[in-house]
């Protein structure tokens, strides 16, 4: 089992919020939480959802890092100001959410920290759930030096033309063709938002230019199915895709 | 965001946060996930001042019905109020 650790095994890791140099030069907040140890140690760049740099992604990171990964959450909200993380989203909402642009150069910026640590195996992921799923998409296609990406059931890597903004000018899917590490996608079958049509287009795109990928889908699970602090929450499915998500990870980052 | 659906109004009156009443001057209409609501997607009912930061919110997550609900009893109310001689 993934949550099955040895009792003899060295446990610790450090966290803070510290601020990095950040998209535009802006120096923003990030939720950092590294493995005790020299390492070396693989890196992730974990981004959050719609709801915000909440409780659950200081959790998360938490949770990757207790595996042994240094981890590296940006408040991409930060430059709306501060409050409490459901307050920040709403604003960040009314503004109609944080450009694309923003976003891959926030997190272009946290891979460059991630590799400069002393304690980088030199390699790094990156993953986000909700819009976070399709922010990791977009980076992944983007930005060059990613060895691994994750979409935990990302809403909106298909988008129709009437669904893009000045914010959002490309559907993300477009830059599947430039992907250039492999992919691993986790969804349930009864998500909304992205539906199972959606997710097939999504698959569609990674086969038609040969991309390396595994795309887990769930039955009985529908959008954010991780998230224990809400009705969504599976159990089972949950914890599967646990498993496969460290599978995946410790194949393409530790190896 | 995740369904992106968010619109906004400029309105004139006063709400009671978390620190007591201030100013609103904007109401955001969204429908997208709830912090605290037991639903996938909700619609996301915000008023706000953004001159004073993220906390000047009043918010309100309800459903579908709940807003169409509200909705008929404020047209409803609206109507009464401008029958009635003293709308302001």
């Amino acid at each position: 089992m993934w949550n099955s650790f040895r009792t003899d095994s060295h446990q610790a890791m450090q966290c803070e919020i510290t601020t990095y140099k950040a998209g535009n030069g802006d120096y923003i907040h990030a939720y950092v939480a590294r493995p005790g140890g020299d390492g070396p140690f693989p890196g992730l760049v974990v981004i959050h959802h719609m709801p915000g740099w909440d409780e659950f992604y200081l959790e998360f990171s938490r949770r990757f890092a207790q595996h042994g990964y240094t981890v590296i959450a940006p408040d991409l909200y930060c430059r709306a100001g501060h409050g409490t993380p459901d307050d920040v989203a709403a604003k960040v909402r009314a503004e109609g959410g944080v450009p694309d642009d923003q976003v891959v150069a926030d997190c272009e910026a946290a891979l460059h920290w991630l590799k400069s640590l002393p304690t980088s195996n030199g390699k790094v992921g990156v993953l986000g759930t909700c819009s976070g799923g399709r922010h990791a998409m977009l980076v992944a296609g983007r930005v060059r030096g990613f060895d691994a990406v994750i979409d935990f059931w990302g809403g909106g890597v298909v988008a129709s033309p009437e669904q893009l903004t000045a914010k959002r000018p490309v559907p993300v899917i477009d830059y599947t063709k430039d992907l250039t590490c492999p992919v691993l996608g986790i969804f349930g079958n009864d998500d909304q938002n992205p539906p199972p049509a959606q997710v097939d287009q999504h698959e569609a795109e990674l086969k038609k230019h040969g991309k390396q990928y595994e795309f887990h889908r769930y039955d009985g699970a529908g959008h954010g199915f991780f998230y224990y602090h809400a009705p969504a929450y599976r159990q089972q499915q949950a914890m599967d895709a646990w498993g496969k998500v460290f599978a995946f990870l410790d194949k393409n980052l530790k190896g | 965001m995740c369904t992106n659906i968010c619109l906004t109004a400029g309105i004139t009156g006063s709400g009671k946060g978390a620190a007591g009443w201030f100013p609103v001057s904007q109401a955001n209409v969204g429908y997208d996930h709830p912090t605290h609501a037991p639903f996938e997607h909700a619609l996301l009912l915000d008023f706000v001042n953004p001159l004073l930061g993220p906390g000047a919110r009043v918010a309100v997550e309800m459903n579908l019905a709940s807003g169409k609900a509200l909705l008929a009893k404020l047209e409803a109310a609206i109507a009464e109020a401008e029958a009635s001689g003293v709308a302001e």
